[in-house]
């Protein structure tokens, strides 16, 4: 069946579909990591963003029971050149296309994917729509113009659990070796979208994990007496997210606080920082980054639209511990006084590099300090 | 880190001849090495004793020295040139062995030189298999069962515990050489012995087999502020068991998970670690269980390597120019991406396309060997193509490897369609070089993807994708019978499967013409994309392209005046890295002159292919279509064909006749000079004699004309580079046998016959004409008489035995062919004196295998000029002086693969064998002869016993040479006929046993070490199995063995010149400034 991708400014790719049938609408972003597709469109951060693929072979190992990151796909849509006509691997249980078909998600392949990332390079990120209709493109852009943009909205209500739980709720999920036998200290999780592999990093360092809804209280967070903080991932725009930042305002210096992704845009919010959209993003598993303590690279997994602007920091209170060496933007900082730091890429990983997990480390040790 | 400051001069050490298993990766990797560290503003000294490289140029180093790769070589240079560094790791195996040998004796703490870019403890870690694997369970990684041995009775009660099969492995080898997978208790011993003997440590590490298991490769670098990247991933199509330089490789891998990925990824950051390479670039390669996941390492060459060569081609990540940098001093993040410019080298590239590599074998020449490709590489050369899929790359890859093939297609493969079922599934069983032509057969044929993956170990994800080419072949073919044309959708879906416009020909019986222009006609036109590094996420300024059919073309022709040269395509015997240097230096020039250089070659070793070479870079096959594309979206002034070899050439008349225009000697007058008959009324009408010949394109044919010439007869299809198929043929019965083969092999054309004249001296002349001034720019003397391939022969420049008359005849033939054939630019002519008449063997109006040689001796840039006279400019304008008398000798000598070819026959034919060359220079022809031979890595003891057996023409001339040897010490042993012939002149002689005589014979010598040089001409026309025996010893057991008496006469020239005189090493800088 034929489908098409349109964008925003009019432009229009003829593919074929795969998956579900249908109409998806979204923020087109390019990915330009080889593989992990998988853990991708499972990764909450994606909610209400249709995904490209910039490696062209994609659906080659299929979907296998271990490598997700949430239990369903929050992509709104999927964008390849080329869909595998089989599944080759040993864990595989089924193929992308019956995996986005059984969620319901909508993808395109057989266009070129390529031009569309040099257009959403030099144009920007932009709202798209992936659809099987055959409507008039004219038609089909006044509906995707009529579409709300992620600028200034919240959606991480929409992807947040619903009420607090212990982490693993099942086995499965954990997909970790048990974790070593020494203090295990309680963490506290805001779930503004987490992934799995953050909680599994955690878990793997030894922590106790209760997951709490985005807009719970500080109040209640304390009242469970945690160890430590964790601001997790999450999708689209940090600002409009007014409630997390005005809990981490109180619980800054109440216990040590880390966050990753949109967890440390909030941070930064919380600490009088600002952010701003990016162009188009990084979306990719081999941005470095520098760590500046140290002068060491890490070759990192990226996933972001929106940025804390390194300018905005007050410089007396918070010190800038990691940059982007592409781009120079602002990819991690700690407090100077206060317990709490955090990093703009994913050093959970899933997929990408694992030359960040010592990040993990460092939050152990702000809690064994805050504790001692 | 920024660069180091108390290093100012380094010592590289280049790779050495071409042979298998070190091709010109290393000149690619080097050549950029070198340019790096200058720029860097570093001395550099380079020593490489192959002069065909574009690293050896004088402007990319300091001080050239091409010598021999051997420690008392590098030793005095290291003692004239006092280098603070040595950076070993650039130079293949061979110049980290070097290094190895340097350090431990002990040279380089004498002289203060610091090992740059790997450690000596580094090297041998890596190196010592017992130590590396050791190594990986220390830090938790695992490896197959496996242990070092260091003798026959160790590796027996190995292989008892192991297990059949097994994989033996040599340390410090290179090209798995001496490598076997052996399958059961009988084979075991001899495939042991021949291990232990290939290596150089007498080590080898008998392992439990991973066969079939999935391949996989990381080229890995690494600063000294531990900063670390992969730069590529490359999967292997063919599984474990097969060579990597001898499998299909794909990169990206294809079919891991990021988990699986970063599992590796994470296992070689260990690696690279715990084996210490500070500095630079590694390669670490595993297998993987399809079935479990278990992966295990195999092994890491701490250095680059061929592999990374191919990485760096797949990512446009210059592996070989960061290792440099790092290696003094630099991190990776102050180095800037050349291609984005605005970010550093410290990331992972990640690109958006499929790199697809396919190696070219030559087995054709070494008949009778098992085609089977085992862990011992016996590829010559390679392809690589890019494309949007797997399919597309894969269809490029068939199609650039110049074998004839149209893409993944086999209907027109008589000898692929021939198999029965069960013999073509047999077949499969094993990789051979027509494997993945066989598996189109068996999916013609409805054999499953599934039960294929199962016969071969291939993963079925690959051979899924062949399914759909076959399937879409049938969808051609249907839907043509249906409508008599094709849908302009069919043809594009067929085309971003990379189907060529000549495949779909075949499948319906049409010409590539016609689809070209059906193609056209539907606006089905590829596009071109950039190679980036990153995927498009930044804007890039490297012009490096490949074609595929999808929507945007990023590559805009700019309105300059522009050419394009067409490259050399895959290595292979008698096409290889000449070719290359001729089309860099054509490069060079064009830029010197101003034009937008444009570079076309699908050859990923190459210096040409590099993206910093040309102005722009098409990735592209050097087929009819591929290249036409090309031309008509950048509509270049001028195409160069002259300077890529045989490759570029087979399109002339082609593209000649699609209106491109052909700069240089008229695709006409190439042909004049191919055709005997056209050619030989040319030479008769200028009254330069030339060998009678006739063509036959039968048995009764050749018989006939055979009667009329008369017999030794050299006889050759038409038509070929390197003396494909070349044979001397003495008698009827032979010529019979020998018109069976040939006919068969090439209907085409049709089969030359020319009279051999045995005995005669050969010359090769490389001239500049414009097409009325002439130029010899090169007059070589071969030592071997006529009858030996012009490739494989030895060369002396200048003649040692010419007189004046006969130059001036030559300078007269040379000049007078060359206006007859109006040609602009190169011109090579093999010339014959046989009793004081010149004779012309052959004219090739195109660079030369001889070019490097002639601009390394004579500094004479001999390809640049030539460029410039097909870009307009006269002969004389060029202000070309050509030294009169040379003031020193330089000697080309070739290097053969017969230590991997079991069967081959040793003794030099009119068919090109040879690899590579090297060269040999010195102020005596002696010297340089000793260096010649030296540098192939003979290494001719100065004492112990020399085996002398030669047939009976040659009894008088090896007296002297017997005398000579025994004058200079050496005890002589030689068969019963030789040794009689000696004893009769009063030389000391003892006699020796045949194999055919009993034992202990000269083989058991050999094998014993008595034997220090061997000196054996051939008693037949064809080897006997005396003969092999004795030379596939030698070849194993590293003996020195010559098979010509022209050429023991020079090698004892040189052993009297080395007693005498030892020999000087002066870079090319000193000598050139002699002229």
């Amino acid at each position: 069946m034929k489908a098409r991708l349109i964008l925003a400014d009019g432009t229009c790719y003829e593919g074929l579909s795969f998956g579900h049938p249908g109409e998806a609408i979204g923020e087109v972003v390019f990915h330009t990591a080889l593989c992990g597709y998988q853990e991708i469109l499972t990764d909450p951060s994606y909610h209400y963003q249709l995904v490209a693929m910039t490696y062209p072979q994609i659906g080659n190992y299929g979907v296998n029971p271990q490598d997700f990151e949430s239990r369903r796909i929050y992509a709104a849509g999927f964008i390849i050149r080329e869909l595998s006509p089989i599944v080759s691997h040993w864990q595989a249980n089924r193929s992308l296309d019956e995996y986005l078909r059984h969620h319901g998600v909508p993808g395109i392949h057989d266009i070129d994917t390529r031009a569309l990332t040099r257009r959403l390079r030099d144009h920007g990120a932009q709202m798209g729509m992936i659809t099987t209709s055959t409507e008039p493109v004219a038609d089909l852009l006044a509906r995707l113009r009529a579409g709300k943009t992620l600028v200034g909205r919240d959606i991480v209500h929409e992807v947040t659990t619903a009420a607090p739980y212990r982490w693993p709720l099942r086995e499965e999920d954990a997909n970790a070796p048990s974790p070593p036998a020494r203090k295990r200290f309680r963490v506290a999780v805001y779930d503004y979208g987490v992934k799995f592999s953050i909680l599994r990093s955690l878990l793997r360092s030894g922590c106790i994990l209760e997951v709490f809804p985005a807009a719970t209280p500080p109040e209640e967070i304390l009242a469970w007496n945690p160890d430590g903080i964790f601001l997790s991932n999450g999708p689209g725009d940090p600002e409009p997210v007014d409630y997390a930042v005005q809990a981490v305002r109180k619980l800054l210096g109440r216990r040590p606080i880390f966050g990753i992704c949109l967890g440390h845009q909030i941070l930064g919010l919380a600490l009088g920082g600002r952010t701003r959209k990016l162009k188009f993003g990084h979306h990719g598993a081999n941005h470095p980054v520098q760590y500046l303590p140290t002068g060491a690279i890490e070759i990192t997994s990226q996933n972001h639209g929106f940025i804390v602007d390194i300018d905005s920091l007050p410089g007396d209170e918070v010190e800038i511990t990691h940059i982007n060496l592409n781009d120079q933007t602002l990819e991690g900082f700690r407090h100077k006084r206060l317990s709490a730091f955090s990093v703009q890429y994913h050093p959970e990983s899933a997929p990408g590099p694992h030359d960040s997990q010592y990040l993990f480390d460092h939050f152990l040790q702000e809690m064994e300090r805050f504790h001692a | 880190m920024p660069k180091r400051k108390d290093i100012k001069r380094i010592l590289v050490i280049g790779s050495g001849p071409i042979v298998i298993g070190q091709a010109c990766e290393f000149d690619y990797s080097g050549t950029q090495a070198c340019r790096a560290l200058k720029q860097e503003g570093f001395r550099v000294i380079l020593v490489n004793s192959n002069p065909a490289t574009i690293m050896t140029d004088p402007e990319f180093s300091d001080r050239t020295y091409i010598e021999p790769l051997q420690a008392e070589a590098i030793a005095r240079i290291i003692e004239q040139e006092r280098p603070d560094a040595l950076l070993p790791t650039l130079g293949g195996q061979t110049s980290l062995n070097l290094a190895v040998e340097l350090a431990e004796r002990g040279l380089l703490e004498e002289y203060g030189v610091e090992l740059i870019g790997a450690r000596l403890e580094t090297i041998r870690l890596a190196e010592d298999r017992e130590r590396f694997r050791r190594a990986m369970l220390e830090i938790d990684l695992q490896v197959p069962e496996g242990e070092v041995v260091r003798s026959l009775e160790q590796a027996l009660a190995a292989s008892e515990r192991i297990g059949f099969p097994l994989i033996i492995r040599p340390s410090f080898t290179l090209g798995g050489i001496g490598g076997s997978v052996v399958y059961n208790r009988e084979e075991f011993p001899a495939a042991a012995r021949w291990g232990l003997a290939a290596s150089p440590v007498g080590e080898v590490l008998i392992e439990q087999s991973v066969l079939g298991w999935k391949e996989y490769e990381l080229e890995v670098m690494r600063d000294q502020a531990d900063n670390f990247v992969i730069v590529c991933s490359i999967e292997n199509f063919d599984p474990m068991g097969i060579h990597t330089g001898d499998s299909i490789t794909v990169a990206p891998a294809q079919t891991l998970t990021d988990v699986e990925l970063q599992n590796m990824r994470d296992a070689a950051k260990k690696i690279i670690r715990r084996v210490g390479v500070e500095t630079g670039g590694a390669n670490i390669q595993f297998a993987l269980n399809r079935d479990t996941g278990r992966m295990v390492v195999i092994e890491m060459n701490p250095r680059v390597s061929r592999s990374s060569a191919l990485a760096s081609k797949a990512t446009g990540f210059p592996i070989a120019k960061i290792a440099a940098k790092l290696a003094v001093g630099y991190r990776l993040d102050e180095i800037p991406n050349d291609i984005t410019r605005k970010t550093p080298a410290s990331f992972e590239p990640a690109i958006d396309y499929v790199v697809v590599k396919i190696p070219r074998w030559d087995f054709e020449k070494f008949p009778g060997n098992d085609r089977r490709l085992t862990s011992q590489m016996k590829s010559v050369g390679e392809a690589m193509a890019i494309g949007r899929t797997f399919k597309e790359a894969l269809n490029k890859a068939l199609r650039s490897l110049e074998n004839g093939w149209s893409g993944f297609h086999a209907r027109e493969e008589a000898s692929i369609a021939r198999l029965s079922r069960t013999a073509l599934l047999d077949d499969l069983r094993s990789g051979t070089p027509e494997r993945i032509l066989k598996l189109w057969q068996a999916l013609t044929l409805g054999i499953s993807p599934q039960e294929l993956c199962r016969l071969t170990g291939i993963d079925v994800w690959f051979l899924e994708n062949l399914r759909q080419l076959v399937e879409f072949e049938g969808t051609i073919t249907r839907e043509y019978a249906e409508r008599s044309t094709l849908r302009a959708e069919t043809l594009r879906r067929a085309k971003r499967m990379g189907f060529s416009d000549r495949h779909i020909g075949l499948l319906l019986g049409k010409r590539e013409t016609e689809i070209r222009a059906m193609r056209k006609a539907a606006g089905v036109l590829p596009a071109y994309k950039i190679v980036d590094t990153c995927a498009a996420e930044f804007e890039s300024f490297t012009p490096y392209y490949y074609s595929t059919y999808d929507e945007e073309n990023e590559s805009l022709p700019s309105d300059r005046r522009k050419v394009i040269i067409l490259g050399g395509g895959p290595n292979r015997i008698g096409q290889g890295i000449e070719f290359d240097y001729c089309c860099v230096h054509g490069i060079f020039a064009l830029r010197e002159l101003g034009f937008e250089a444009i570079m076309i070659n699908c050859n990923p070793e190459t210096v040409s292919t590099d993206y910093d070479i040309a102005d722009k870079l098409y990735f592209e096959p050097l087929t009819y279509e591929d290249v036409l594309n090309v031309i008509e979206h950048e509509r270049p002034e001028g195409v160069i064909l002259q300077f890529g070899g045989q490759t570029p050439l087979k399109l002339a008349v082609a593209l000649e006749k699609s209106g491109v225009p052909i700069w240089g000697t008229s695709p006409d007058s190439t042909d004049l000079a191919e055709d005997r008959d056209r050619f030989g009324s040319l030479l008769d009408e200028l009254d330069i004699a030339h060998p009678q010949y006739a063509t036959a394109v039968s048995v009764e044919e050749a018989a006939a004309a055979a009667r009329q010439i008369g017999f030794p007869l050299m006889v050759r299809p038409s038509y070929v580079l390197g003396g494909r198929a070349m044979e001397i043929v003495y008698d009827p019965t032979a010529l019979e046998t020998y018109m069976h083969q040939a006919v068969r092999a090439s209907e085409e054309h049709p089969v030359l016959l020319d009279r051999f004249l045995e005995d005669a001296y050969e010359f090769d002349v490389d001239a500049l004409s414009d097409g009325e001034d002439t130029a010899i720019v090169g007059l070589m003397q071969h030592i071997e008489e006529a009858g030996v391939h012009s490739g494989d022969s030895m060369a002396v420049l200048p003649p040692y035995l010419l007189s004046r008359e006969q130059r001036e005849d030559i300078v007269e033939a040379t000049r007078a062919i060359a206006a007859r054939l109006k040609v602009k630019g190169l011109l090579n002519i093999q010339f014959a004196i046989l009793y004081d008449t010149l004779y012309v063997l052959e004219v090739n109006p195109r660079a030369s295998r001889t070019v490097p040689f002639v601009s390394k001796a004579t500094g004479i840039p001999v390809a640049k000029f030539a460029l410039r006279i097909m870009a307009g400019e006269r002969l004389a304008a060029l202000k070309l002086r050509v030294p009169a008398e040379l003031p020193y000798v330089a000697v080309k000598e070739s290097v053969f693969p017969f230590d991997r070819f079991e069967k081959a026959d040793i003794f030099l034919r009119p068919e090109m064998r040879s690899t590579g060359e090297v060269m040999g220079i010195a102020e005596t022809f002696g010297n340089a002869v000793m260096k010649a031979f030296e540098a192939t890595g003979i290494q001719v003891a100065n004492g112990g016993r020399v085996f002398l057996s030669v047939n009976d023409n040659d009894k008088a001339r090896i007296v002297p040479i017997a005398e000579n040897l025994h004058k200079l010490g050496y005890a002589l042993v030689a068969t019963h006929g030789t040794a009689e012939t000696l004893a009769s002149r009063g030389i000391p002689v003892q006699p020796v046993l045949k194999v055919s005589e009993g034992r202990p014979n000269v083989v058991d010598d050999i094998k014993n070490g008595a034997i220090q040089l061997i000196i054996n001409t051939p008693l037949g026309h064809r080897a006997r199995q005396d003969e092999y025996a004795i030379g596939w010893t030698a070849i194993k057991y590293r003996v020195p063995f010559i098979t010509t008496l022209s050429a023991a006469e020079a090698i004892v020239r040189g052993l009297r010149a080395r007693e005498r005189h030892p020999s000087e090493y002066r870079c090319l800088q000193e000598y050139h400034r002699l002229l």
